[in-house]
């Protein structure tokens, strides 16, 4: 059989990341890389003003989830993601899928889907 | 007037001017980076606001000798009145107009106190109407009943060395009511501190003022001045120690944000009693408000299920609960000849007029915090939206960030 290794890239708002770990480990997914990104799109800026001086500022503040997946369907990873980072408002965010080459775990040598398992 | 004296109350009313910016950084490192100069403002806004009004009318709601039992008159309104020539029947050897300065400082600490209640979801509008009211109808009425000449609380023998009553519990409960007609923050189950070597220098500065706080409320340096000084000082050592030792045999690990949390505890439960008590007295006092204070903010809060943000209500109201019991167990006139006796030196009647004097101002306070918070609510919302909220008040309320951490 063949293994698929997926890649998916959230960059969202940060507000609802602690809900969407929970629901994501309760499917599976137990590792997952967090980090806070700037990022500008649809959404308008804001103005910041220090002693007088106006500064409009349009890049704003986001995360980005990284997660890989093999047994897990990617779908019901982006469901849940649209579920908890759906607002409505412009500025949501969008997610990216990467077919990857292979996954190599550093501390046991493991390469493609048992990387990714807690076996040992 | 004596120049002595004079010195004296006017570095103290500069040591409790200081706690004030030190509430600012006590609870602005509590809070998360988003909503720190938000937190900020809540501390710094008093000093502009409360002085203002103090000059104009609260000191003479609060003290002015001409009023009834529950509040003072007009008699001092514009500091008509107040000048060099000193009050005797407040503080013969200092001008009054230092003496409405002391007291000034007080008002202004309480109303900055209150803000740990409401922390991180408050309207900045509704905030300032706020304080404005609240300092006028429930600040004034309550130092009046407890210092003022004729107050029914100070008629009563009710003891408050350097307010417990006015300063801690009042703020304290006002902080409650307000976390409760507010609601919970969004995200207070998972809330952490952003920033706490902040947090210890705002801590530091508080326990630094809070020696002018309590020495100069005896207003010259005398006998039970002195006993006021040692009991401050190891009330608030006594009460690390409580938090500190609670927590070890709790969670086992003894944490910084626990020890500065242990030294406001002990200062606040010590503020009433400081000088009616002896100091092996004061380290019991301390030592117990330590513990107490713990047990309300990690168990009756979590219980009742309210949002005491930076816990004003655990260590303030809480504290200073305490520390009013405590002076009707602990006080003793050979401290202070002008005190009296509690329970444990044989006399039952002062601990039943702390009890009084507690209870009175959690009810007076309570009722007329609520009244005032949901009166502000008909006209604006005093909760912030839902946006506002989760973007942080700093860029949104207030149009800054404390944190640029990148330089795009």
């Amino acid at each position: 059989m063949v293994e698929v290794l997926t890649k998916i890239e959230i960059v969202t708002r940060p507000n609802k990341f602690e809900q969407f770990k929970q629901e994501l480990a309760k499917i599976g997914v137990s590792g997952i890389t967090v980090s806070e990104v700037k990022g500008t799109g649809l959404q308008k800026g804001y103005i910041e003003t220090y002693r007088g001086t106006r500064k409009e500022i349009t890049l704003h503040d986001r995360i980005k989830i990284e997660i890989v997946v093999c047994e897990v369907p990617v779908q019901d990873v982006i469901d849940i993601a649209r579920t908890y980072f759906n607002t409505g408002q412009p500025g949501d965010g969008k997610i990216l899928i990467y077919e990857l080459a292979n996954v190599i775990k550093i501390r046991t040598g493991e390469v493609g889907h048992a990387a990714l398992k807690n076996n040992n | 007037m004596q120049m002595g004296d004079s010195v004296f109350m006017f570095i103290a009313t500069l040591l409790v001017w200081l706690m004030t910016p030190g509430i600012a950084l006590f609870y602005g490192g509590m809070v998360k980076s988003k909503n720190v100069l938000s937190t900020a403002m809540h501390s710094y806004m008093p000093i502009a606001i409360v002085s203002i009004l103090w000059v104009l009318i609260g000191y003479s709601l609060s003290f002015s000798t001409g009023g009834n039992a529950f509040i003072g008159n007009f008699d001092w309104v514009g500091l008509k009145g107040v000048s060099f020539e000193p009050n005797a029947e407040y503080s013969a050897t200092i001008p009054h107009n230092m003496f409405m300065m002391f007291q000034m400082t007080f008002a202004v600490l309480t109303v900055a106190i209150i803000s740990g209640g409401f922390a991180e979801r408050m309207r900045f509008s509704a905030f300032i109407v706020f304080i404005v009211i609240w300092s006028l109808l429930a600040y004034a009425p309550v130092a009046h009943w407890v210092w003022g000449v004729g107050g029914w609380l100070r008629e009563l023998g009710a003891l408050d060395f350097a307010g417990g009553n006015v300063v801690h519990i009042s703020s304290g409960v006002t902080g409650l009511v307000l976390a409760i007609l507010l609601g919970k923050r969004k995200d207070s189950e998972s809330s952490s501190p952003h920033n706490l070597p902040l947090t210890f220098l705002g801590a530091t500065l508080i326990w630094f003022g809070w020696y002018g706080f309590n020495v100069g409320s005896a207003l010259t340096i005398n006998d039970v001045a002195m006993t006021v000084f040692v009991n401050t000082a190891i009330a608030a050592s006594a009460g690390i120690l409580g938090w500190m030792l609670i927590e070890y045999f709790v969670n086992k690990k003894p944490t910084m944000l626990g020890g500065l949390s242990g030294a406001i505890s002990g200062l606040v439960a010590i503020t009433p009693a400081c000088g009616f008590v002896t100091p092996a007295s004061s380290i019991i006092i301390g030592l117990v408000g330590g513990i107490v204070c713990f047990w309300g903010v990690t168990y009756l809060k979590k219980k009742l299920g309210y949002d005491d943000a930076l816990d004003a209500f655990g260590l303030h109201g809480i504290g200073g609960t305490w520390g009013g019991i405590a002076t009707g167990l602990f006080a003793t006139t050979s401290v202070n000849s002008a005190g009296a006796d509690g329970l444990f030196y044989g006399d039952f009647s002062l601990l039943w007029k702390q009890v009084v004097a507690i209870v009175a101002t959690y009810i007076f306070i309570a009722i007329i915090t609520y009244v005032i918070a949901k009166a502000i609510n008909v006209f604006v919302p005093i909760r912030v939206d839902e946006e506002q909220e989760s973007l942080g008040l700093d860029i949104t309320l207030h149009g800054e960030k404390a944190y640029h951490e990148t330089n795009f």
